[in-house]
């Protein structure tokens, strides 16, 4: 349950398959144009309600309430071997040495 | 009465929307035919290099350093013939306010906006410039929202454009995501027309002067550095703003490099298509930008782009995904320089372009930008390889975009690869003639000369082909 004035995500369809434009590719044209805001909640909602927001803008959005809080998960990914290998194979090539 | 908001009203509406948005009137500039005055255009918005100079000291824009990069230029030698491998410059604008060079394109913007009354400004990006606007918002005390295309239709987003998303709420902007498609433009339109915001594009004269000044340090501090000018100056291309803004400082400063465009191949990949938006690890700086908006640069958001490329173009080079990864790691590793990797498409080129010049040349490679969760190598190649694309280490001319990335086993496999720029220039007469119903006038072949930094005979042979 959010309250009202939280922080919230939200998610809307701005285009359904049908409404989108004409020169698309077919994997495109098949799926809706989908929206995500974030705003200040209108008032006391839960997930997957339509509800109403007051962006940092002051504009006032509509849309279904999806994530309360929403924070950033991005990362710097996983190990990639190949970057390391690439860096250590010019280090030596330049200054001397073997590879590890 | 309220406006109809539907996608065919709203985009019929697009000149009144835009006029209103840029508070300049493009008419001004036609002469009704192929030509219109691009110079008059740019003189239009008030500002003189010397104004736009002091506008970028007060948002703290500018000045970046120049760096010599002494071990990668060692390295070009070792792969060198005798006698050549050229030395590579780099212009740290990562240390700009937004971590970009975008930055110096948002202030005039943002400067004029505020001047003018405006409550806020909007941007359409998925890029650096983003943050740029937002930075210059902040500073200047005006509302910003910036719109992103961001998601494919599973909802996974590119971890580049989630970061600058970040990137843009931190400095205080509204953020506005979609899915793939270029409806993003109606998505726009009708936010512009809601908010009465300043559109601040990247393709108004506005900001095309703000990069200027990127040009006239360059030959300045190359001058005080090492007492002479660049011979080649390498531009990420894209938009074709940065190249556009660029040459034309260069040129005011009585400096006569040659310039080169460098994009990432991304051919064979639909930019409008969902399921191929998250095949590709590049989100700008690639030739699904940069040839078509070479050829023709009033497909942008305003009516007449101010950046028009093949005006001062002299070579269009592609580098592939996997040598730009690679470049990023060799600044890293070599020079202690870690920066994020789009940036680096350029001096990827330049690694390339400087074993072809002597040693006592000088490339400089214009642009870096800041790097971070999300806008990493192993960020974007892990996010890649979760994609379905092959990454491995080999000759990268074996990559195919949207399946595989192919970083080089070894430096010497890193290779540039021409464009052939007077077929582009050739494609960019054909479609302006073609949006008339009549043969161009003399003026017109004049204009298209000047567009394509050919001559009347270029044209004309072109125009009949």
């Amino acid at each position: 349950m959010a309250k009202k004035g939280d922080w919230v995500r939200i998610h809307s369809v701005v285009l359904t398959p049908g409404e989108r434009a004409a020169a698309l590719p077919d994997d495109t044209r098949r799926v809706p144009l989908e929206l995500w805001t974030k705003g200040y909640l209108a008032a006391d909602a839960s997930p997957g309600d339509e509800v109403a927001v007051t962006t940092r803008t002051g504009r006032t959005v509509r849309g279904t309430l999806i994530d309360e809080a929403p924070h950033y998960e991005h990362s710097f990914g996983d190990f990639v071997p190949e970057l390391q290998q690439a860096g250590d194979e010019a280090f030596a090539f330049l200054f001397g040495g073997d590879r590890p | 009465m309220t406006k109809d908001i539907g996608y065919g009203a709203v985009m019929s509406r697009r000149s009144e929307i835009m006029k209103a948005a840029v508070g300049m009137d493009y008419s001004q500039f036609e002469s009704g035919s192929i030509a219109f005055d691009y110079e008059g255009m740019m003189r239009a918005t008030g500002y003189s290099l010397e104004d736009v100079i002091g506008i970028q000291k007060d948002f703290a824009i500018g000045n970046t350093p120049l760096i010599e990069l002494k071990n990668i230029t060692a390295l070009v030698r070792k792969l060198s013939k005798d006698g050549f491998g050229a030395r590579i410059l780099i212009k740290d604008e990562a240390a700009n306010p937004s971590g970009s060079f975008k930055v110096r394109r948002a202030a005039t913007s943002i400067y004029h906006a505020k001047r003018m009354g405006y409550p806020g400004a909007l941007a359409a990006t998925s890029g650096n410039y983003g943050a740029a606007v937002a930075s210059c918002c902040a500073k200047a005390g005006i509302r910003c929202i910036v719109v992103q295309e961001c998601y494919d239709s599973r909802g996974i987003g590119q971890p580049e454009i989630i970061e600058k998303a970040r990137k843009c709420e931190a400095l205080g902007a509204e953020v506005v995501q979609l899915s793939v498609g270029p409806e993003l433009f109606y998505v726009f339109l009708r936010m512009l027309e809601e908010t009465g915001y300043f559109n601040a594009s990247l393709y108004t004269a506005f900001g095309v002067v703000g990069i200027e000044t990127l040009g006239w340090e360059v030959a300045r501090q190359c001058r005080g550095q090492i007492g002479r000018d660049p011979d080649v100056v390498v531009c990420t291309n894209a938009g074709g703003g940065n190249l556009t803004g660029t040459a034309r400082g260069l040129k005011k400063a009585g400096c006569r490099a040659q310039i080169v465009a460098a994009s990432v191949n991304l051919k064979g990949l639909h930019m409008a298509s969902d399921t191929q938006f998250n095949r590709k690890s590049f989100t700008t700086g690639h030739t699904g930008f940069g040839m078509p908006f070479s050829t023709w640069p009033d497909r942008s958001d305003v009516p007449r782009s101010a950046a028009r490329p093949l005006r001062y173009m002299d070579r269009y080079v592609t580098v592939t995904q996997g040598e730009v990864f690679y470049t990023t790691e060799l600044l890293a590793r070599l020079e202690g320089i870690e920066r994020g990797p789009a940036g680096n498409t350029s001096l990827a080129a330049a690694i390339s372009i400087a074993q072809e010049l002597p040693e006592e040349a000088a490339v400089v490679v214009q642009e870096t930008e800041y790097t971070g969760a999300g806008k990493h190598g192993s960020a974007q190649l892990s996010f890649a390889r979760q994609n379905g694309i092959r990454v491995s280490l080999g000759d990268p001319a074996d990559e195919v975009p949207g399946e595989s990335i192919v970083l080089p086993a070894r430096p010497g496999l890193l290779r540039a690869r021409d464009a052939d720029l007077n077929h582009m220039r050739a494609s960019l007469i054909r479609h302006a003639a073609s949006t008339v119903d009549h043969a161009p006038t003399d003026a017109d072949v004049a204009f298209l000369a000047e567009e394509t930094k050919t001559d009347g005979a270029f044209v004309r042979i072109a125009l009949k082909q």
